[in-house]
């Protein structure tokens, strides 16, 4: 076992070990820590891979944005900080399915179709991947990209005046 | 002089051969071992800091105060701070009865990890530097960004209400100082091109606060508030919430806070100085001096705007981020992007002076809209009352 296999089951584990505390804690203040928990190992495992912009992007934005901004709606939230919050609705049989549709999919696909074919390039890593990403987001990816950021603005401008007092 | 600049260098390439030639361990045996090594210097450097700053923090405030400040222990009071540390130790640790312990626990450490990972990625000196991370700029602005979640929670777990309210402020406060301080950020990026941390002070021929005065002053003023130093001290504000988030905080938790806040004051002065002034670079005196050197003149300037300013109310302090900083740091990028890539060809000298001239532009018309601004508001005021008489 090389050392990268160590440190990607260390990783894995830390990111599935985060999963399990949001999904079976019955404090969500607690569940949103184990989601922080369970990025950051998605992060360690950016880096692992070489790829520090996506593992730092991932802290910044998933840790350090959109996790605040739950943590946050659930400190506003009444009622929701009681210790002992229901976990489940009355969807949950529903769920429960899709879930499991959705794991039998990925399951089949992965067990019997690409099993033997991952398709893995010879090409070396890049050594600026940085500014090879803002080059091609802006020349191949610019019409995506100006897209995403229009969404992002029309999703601010709308925020603002739902909330806006009248 | 050669000698002393790399005198740190030199000490790690005689460690690194003892390990590998004269013990003959394998590389990847002598990599691990120097990692963990640079790594718990660069943890020690944060606490060994800490021990000074509160020092001057303490003497500076008292002569601002014009006071003298600690002076009982040791010639100038210099050993206040190992009083002050095994006062920490020894004091009481009180747990409120309802509060969640494992987070309220946790909170502590949460605070300090993110300060010190800080540390990694700033270049002391000429070649010295933990990790010299290709988005180290990104890095940055990532790691500080944890510093919200350890806030909260150790806001929430306590249980106390005015807990709760520093912990709420601190939303508002970080994130929304988060956003002029990564665009001021950004222009540096743009005019050095890259967001290495080390290159940005080997391109550093002329300090970037010479070229980018308005980017400076946008990323000192948002560092103070992300610090949370007076005069943007709302999130601990005594005389309005009792201390915030840490109040039911004791003994070395509570120092543990004290301990992260003053980390976090050296690594981001030692950013500002990596990013505006120039890093290690200045002749006559070895790099890694220089480096310390300007970043205490940063701290000492944090202490003095402390001493000199009154604090903010928090709806002024929220206006002046997303009224004032986030419009001037757009308008910054802007201006600096266009500049940059208008002059590409020309020689350094001309782009210096056009970029310095351009931001004293941009500084003469944002001072212009400010007074506008400001005449108009005070005329509505003044006919309001003159109109109610």
């Amino acid at each position: 076992m090389s050392v990268e296999q160590g440190v990607f089951i260390v990783l894995s584990a830390i990111t599935l070990i985060g999963a399990w505390i949001v999904i079976s804690n019955r404090n969500l203040y607690r569940a949103a820590l184990g989601m922080v928990l369970s990025f950051f190992g998605v992060a360690g495992l950016y880096a692992l891979l070489n790829a520090g912009f996506l593992a730092v992007a991932q802290v910044l934005i998933y840790i350090g944005a959109i996790s605040i901004l739950i943590i946050f709606a659930i400190m506003l939230t009444r009622k929701i900080m009681d210790r002992e919050a229901v976990q489940s609705n009355n969807q949950w049989v529903i769920s429960a399915l899709v879930a499991l549709a959705l794991f039998g999919v990925i399951g089949y696909t992965l067990a019997f179709r690409v099993a033997d074919s991952w398709a893995v390039s010879d090409a070396g890593l890049p050594s600026e991947a940085v500014a090879a990403l803002g080059e091609a987001l802006v020349t191949t990816y610019a019409l995506p990209f100006e897209v995403a950021s229009v969404l992002l603005l029309v999703a601010l401008v709308g925020a603002i005046v739902i909330a806006r007092e009248k | 002089m050669n000698i002393l600049d790399d005198l740190f260098i030199n000490i790690g390439q005689w460690w690194t051969n003892l390990l590998s030639e004269t013990l003959s361990l394998q590389d990847g045996v002598v990599t691990v071992i120097n990692g963990l090594i640079g790594g718990l210097i660069l943890a020690l450097l944060g606490v060994v800091m800490v021990l000074a700053l509160t020092y001057m923090e303490r003497k500076v405030f008292s002569r601002l105060q014009d006071r003298i400040g600690p002076n009982r222990w040791g010639p100038l009071g210099i050993f206040q701070a190992v009083c002050d540390a095994i006062k920490m130790l020894t004091k009481e640790d009180i747990v409120p009865d309802k509060a969640d312990k494992l987070l309220f626990n946790l909170a502590p450490i949460l605070m300090v990890i993110p300060a010190v990972l800080l540390y990694a990625a700033l270049p002391f000196g000429r070649g010295m530097v933990g990790s010299n991370l290709s988005v180290g700029v990104l890095y940055v602005v990532g790691i500080g960004s944890l510093t919200g979640i350890a806030v909260m929670t150790a806001g929430w777990s306590s249980n106390n209400k005015y807990g709760l309210l520093g912990a709420f402020r601190v939303v508002a406060q970080l994130v929304s100082y988060e956003i002029p301080m990564v665009l001021s950020m950004a222009s540096v990026v743009l005019l050095t091109g890259s967001m290495s941390l080390v290159d940005i002070v080997e391109k550093q021929t002329i300090p970037n606060f010479v070229l980018m005065p308005v980017a400076f002053f946008i990323y000192t003023t948002a560092a103070m508030a992300e610090l949370g130093r007076s005069p943007f001290d709302l999130l601990e504000a005594d005389s309005e919430i009792v201390a915030g988030y840490f109040i039911e905080y004791s003994g070395m938790k509570f120092a543990l806070f004290f301990l992260a806040e003053y980390i976090n004051l050296f690594a981001v002065a030692g950013l500002i100085t990596t990013m505006f002034l120039g890093g290690w670079q200045w002749p006559i005196l070895p790099g890694w001096l220089w480096f310390f050197i300007k970043t205490f003149v940063v701290i000492f300037f944090f202490i003095w705007m402390r001493g000199s300013w009154p604090r903010f109310r928090i709806d002024h302090m929220l206006n002046f981020a997303w009224k004032f900083l986030v419009p001037l740091a757009l308008a910054n990028i802007m201006v600096v992007a266009l500049v940059d890539k208008l002059l590409q060809d020309t020689g350094e000298a001309v782009r210096a002076a056009a970029l310095l001239s351009s931001n004293i532009l941009l500084i003469i018309i944002t001072l212009a809209v400010v007074a506008w601004a400001g005449r108009r508001s005070r005329n509505v005021k003044l006919e309001a009352i003159v109109g109610a008489r």
